[in-house]
């Protein structure tokens, strides 16, 4: 019996090597303008 | 670190430092919860007790289960971020990459939350940028955006429309640089409404990457806060134009945003009349005041609003796959393409690769900060001169903001808002208390809809 469901399969530790090239969009320019949200955000190259 | 929630009968572990999300039974549940630190003769007798009619094989199978993910860390991962933090925050070298144009600071509405002060923000005078401050302006993000391609451009008031012919005149100038530069425009627009047209609507159909547009949600709601400045009602004007503008982007690249206030706190219902009303891009943000305003949010409204964001969800769920369903904002999170460590930690970039410009052409760490004394860093002409306070932003991180160190949403939310952080606690690395618990709502929330939804590894 699995008692476990994993949602994603992204390791974000991994990204410490692959990551950091700044290309994505700033999170203020989206929608928001009067809160921080950065987890919704895209990464360009989809590391 | 870990984080355990129950959100909608789905029973959530979340790995902060993997960011691995994973849906457990009950048992497996408060297993994890006695997990770390324990002996397996300790975890197993434990869950035993509380659960006498499970077997003990059972059980030790569901601990094996779970050190499975130990191992393959994805659960009690350390964190390897915090002994490289100085790397990517006070050693990184600053580029420009983002800037929000004060393109008019003035206003044709008279909203009555408005954090910048029907467009003068702080008092300052009422005035539309010239196109030789914005030109100057594009250049100067351009030659400080190092390598970067990518350059965002947001035409932000004040109500940007008042200064139309400026913002097509600065596209087409940004436009006519990009080859020569090897840059790509992003441009995008914030507007009321008020004065939008089928023209503007085709210029930003074709050059604008999103537009947002600015309505509260039901007519009563929106016409009580975000009046014209002759006190009249706006809903019934900005409406049809903006189902007109949705439809006419194919319903993608823009957003309806709205501000939610004490006088809403039913705010889900405005986000749920904006979906019934064919709006497919929401967002709807939690009014930024000072607490002695009538309309300001209070700790004591956080059970209600909880509830709102739990009762929207649900809603979500259910909407899921039929023409009914919606984006919010605030519930997107993207599990498999997100953001990097590096843009996890180092936030919204405010005073370093994000500026703002007034339409004198000085610069601010962001547009929450146009006109706010001692926070002015430079202009347009001489670039940021004011080193110290672009350090000070510099090493703005979750690392250096003690409340975010403990926190399961530090990666979600990357810090928070400087400027909420500085009105509301006086440092950029404080906190804002109210944000902070609605944004680890909202990541909860969100959370629970891609467990409800989402695919499963």
């Amino acid at each position: 019996m699995k008692h476990i469901k994993t949602l994603n399969t992204k390791r974000l530790q991994k990204t410490v090597k692959t990551g950091g090239c700044g290309e994505c969009q700033t999170s203020c320019q989206s929608a928001c303008k009067t809160s921080c949200t950065v987890g919704n955000q895209s990464c360009e190259h989809k590391n | 670190m870990i984080h355990q929630f129950k959100n909608n009968g789905y029973n959530i572990v979340l790995d902060v430092e993997s960011g691995a999300i994973h849906v457990v039974d009950e048992i497996t549940y408060d297993l994890i919860g006695i997990f770390e630190g324990n002996s397996k003769e300790f975890v197993v007798k434990n869950i035993q007790d509380k659960y006498p009619e499970v077997s003990k094989e059972d059980i030790e199978e569901i601990y094996d289960e779970v050190q499975g993910l130990v191992d393959d860390d994805v659960l009690f991962t350390p964190d390897v971020y915090e002994e490289r933090i100085e790397d990517f925050s006070k050693n990184r070298p600053v580029v420009v990459k983002a800037l929000c144009l004060s393109i008019a600071h003035d206003c044709n509405f008279a909203c009555k939350y408005c954090f910048a002060d029907e467009g003068t923000y702080n008092g300052q005078p009422r005035e539309l940028m010239s196109y030789e401050v914005g030109k100057q302006a594009l250049d100067f993000l351009i030659h400080n955006s190092g390598n970067r391609k990518n350059l965002e451009v947001d035409f932000f008031g004040g109500e940007p429309t008042m200064n139309w012919q400026v913002v097509k005149d600065l596209v087409a100038y940004g436009r006519s640089q990009e080859k020569k530069y090897d840059k790509n425009f992003r441009f995008t627009l914030t507007t009321n409404g008020l004065l939008l047209n089928d023209e503007m609507m085709e210029f930003c159909n074709k050059e604008m990457g999103n537009v947002v547009m600015s309505i509260d949600g039901r007519k009563c709601i929106n016409d009580k806060m975000r009046p014209t400045i002759n006190g009249k009602g706006t809903y019934d004007i900005i409406l049809p134009k903006f189902k007109k503008f949705a439809e006419s982007r194919h319903q993608k690249r823009y957003y309806v945003r709205g501000t939610f206030t004490r006088n809403n706190l039913d705010f889900s219902k405005d986000i749920l009349s904006l979906a019934d009303e064919g709006f497919k891009e929401i967002s709807m943000e939690p009014v930024v005041a000072p607490p002695t305003a009538d309309y300001a949010l209070k700790e004591e409204d956080l059970p209600q609003l909880f509830e709102e964001y739990d009762s929207l969800a649900r809603e979500m769920v259910k909407r899921h796959g039929t023409d009914k369903e919606f984006n919010f904002f605030h519930f997107m999170i993207d599990l498999e393409g997100g953001p990097c460590v590096y843009k996890r930690l180092s936030g919204c970039g405010s005073g370093t690769e994000y500026l703002v410009v007034t339409p004198k052409g000085t610069l601010y760490p962001c547009h929450q900060f146009d006109g706010t004394k001692g926070f002015e860093m430079g202009d347009v002409w001489k670039g940021v001169t004011n080193i110290d306070l672009q350090t000070e932003f510099k090493g703005c991180n979750v690392y250096a903001k003690p409340e975010c160190k403990k926190c399961f949403a530090r990666f979600y939310c990357s810090g928070g808002c400087q400027a909420n952080a500085y009105n509301f606690s006086g440092s950029v690395t404080g906190n804002y208390k109210i944000g902070c618990e609605l944004q680890k709502k909202r990541i909860e929330c969100a959370i629970m809809i891609k467990a409800a939804t989402g695919s499963e590894e």
